[in-house]
């Protein structure tokens, strides 16, 4: 995939990181303000498809990044049902009940932004799985177009 | 507020319309994105802006892969005449229709109006909500408290995809020699 | 009341997108908007009149929230919405590559 002009480049380059750091903003809090993992994956895989998009790539390349993005897609998933059956493993060594999905830390005070127990964990795995889905789901297609026009050459 | 809401519906409608009409497919795609577009409005106006996050963002991830699948396949709508056995589809779609949105206004009785919503599960989530899942905002205390076995067949169901999107696009023959 | 029966017209726009067109791509369009206009009904339904978004700030405990169930379900409905519609349009993409044609009726006289 060919790049875009040095403008897009240029202004790829400042506004990228700071997409980045919302879509981190918007994820970690998820439990103080609108937000949470759904829409800072989101975020977060829109500025890495604003990268691929401004500077492009090879298909070699690219299907790195694939290749990583979809181990950090099953990595998110993985970490979820660990945190969920956290009560469950740790029951074994302290005294909790045996329950799925129980929120095994403490809730702290509500409106900090260490609180609520596990969801602040949960959200921040979630985040990881959507981003990467979507940004897996994207480079699946641009690497489908790439390969047909390197037939074509 | 209502009445914005109706005048946004109408433009969404046509929208709608123009996107299934339109001869070029690039620009079908282009006026499926009023839809999606409004939709993040309506949800700003109807106080959800968890949702209003999330749509603004998918609706342009889902134009961006629409409009490299258009440009890499045709652009061109199907010419062909429209054969005689269509039309009996056409009627009975169209008393499909009518008999869905007369069973719909029926139904209309069951719900209260607009804007008068009785809570009645929600009510627990807003008052005990708090104390009970720690999170300031219900709606993430809903998602991952209340709710997490959904919240993990939904994540599943993304995997899923991801998956089924990659066997189907990324799958090599095997290289007959 | 109109605002339902608007939302339900959108619905049967995409329906009848479904129902009619013989192009693969706007067939997966129409269930876009089929999608998009559920979605919206929920969030509709779960709509009162002067209630702020549910988040409990300080000094609002006691505020009129709107319904938070439907918005966490709808949250999640969204993000599969969009996997679904790039499995199917990968789906268009390899039936258009074997086939050279997205048009249904000569998908259906082409095989076998």
């Amino acid at each position: 995939m060919k790049g875009m002009t040095i403008i897009v480049k240029k202004v790829t380059q400042i506004i990228a990181g700071v997409i980045f750091l919302y879509g981190l903003y918007i994820t970690i809090q998820g439990h103080l303000s609108p937000g949470g993992g759904f829409a800072g994956g989101t975020i977060i895989a829109g500025s890495f498809i604003l990268l691929v998009l401004a500077f492009g790539n090879d298909v070699l390349g690219l299907v790195k990044k694939e290749i990583r993005s979809s181990f950090i897609e099953a990595l998110g998933i993985f970490l979820f049902i660990l945190t969920a059956s956290g009560a469950i493993i740790l029951s074994f060594y302290l005294n909790y009940d045996k329950i799925f999905f129980k929120n095994f830390l403490t809730k702290g005070v509500p409106g900090e932004i260490v609180s609520a127990g596990f969801i602040p964990l949960l959200n921040i795995f979630i985040g990881m799985e959507v981003a990467a889905a979507l940004f897996t789901l994207f480079l699946a297609f641009v690497i489908k177009s790439e390969e047909k026009e390197e037939k074509k050459k | 507020m209502e009445i914005l809401l109706i005048v946004l519906f109408i433009l969404m409608i046509a929208g709608a319309i123009y996107a299934l009409e339109a001869k070029d497919l690039l620009s079908a795609v282009v006026s499926y994105g009023i839809v999606g577009f409004g939709l993040v409005i309506c949800f700003l106006l109807l106080q959800a802006p968890d949702l209003a996050i999330v749509q603004i963002v998918v609706e342009t991830i889902t134009l961006i892969i629409m409009i490299a699948v258009v440009l890499n396949t045709t652009r061109e709508e199907i010419k062909d005449k429209v054969p005689q056995s269509m039309i009996v589809y056409a009627v009975l779609g169209l008393i499909f229709m009518f008999g869905f949105i007369y069973f719909f206004i029926l139904s209309l009785n069951g719900l209260s109006e607009f804007g008068k919503h009785a809570t009645r599960m929600a009510t627990e989530y807003i008052q005990g909500g708090v104390k009970g899942s720690g999170s300031i905002n219900l709606v993430t205390g809903v998602v991952l408290d209340y709710r997490g076995y959904d919240t993990l067949g939904e994540i599943t169901i993304l995997f899923t995809a991801v998956i089924g999107v990659l066997t189907v696009l990324r799958s090599r023959g095997r290289k007959k020699e | 009341m109109i605002v339902f029966i608007l939302c339900v017209l959108l619905f049967l726009v995409g329906l009848y997108g479904v129902l009619i067109k013989r192009n693969l791509i706007k067939i997966i369009i129409g269930l876009a908007i089929m999608e998009y206009s559920v979605n919206l009904f929920l969030i509709l339904v779960g709509y009162r009149d002067k209630g702020t978004s549910p988040i409990v700030t300080k000094g609002l405990e006691n505020a009129l929230f709107v319904d938070p169930l439907p918005q966490a379900m709808v949250l999640t409905a969204i993000v599969i919405g969009v996997a679904t519609t790039a499995l199917l349009l990968g789906i268009a993409v390899m039936i258009y590559k074997k086939y050279g044609t997205f048009n249904i009726r000569k998908i259906n006289e082409l095989k076998g």
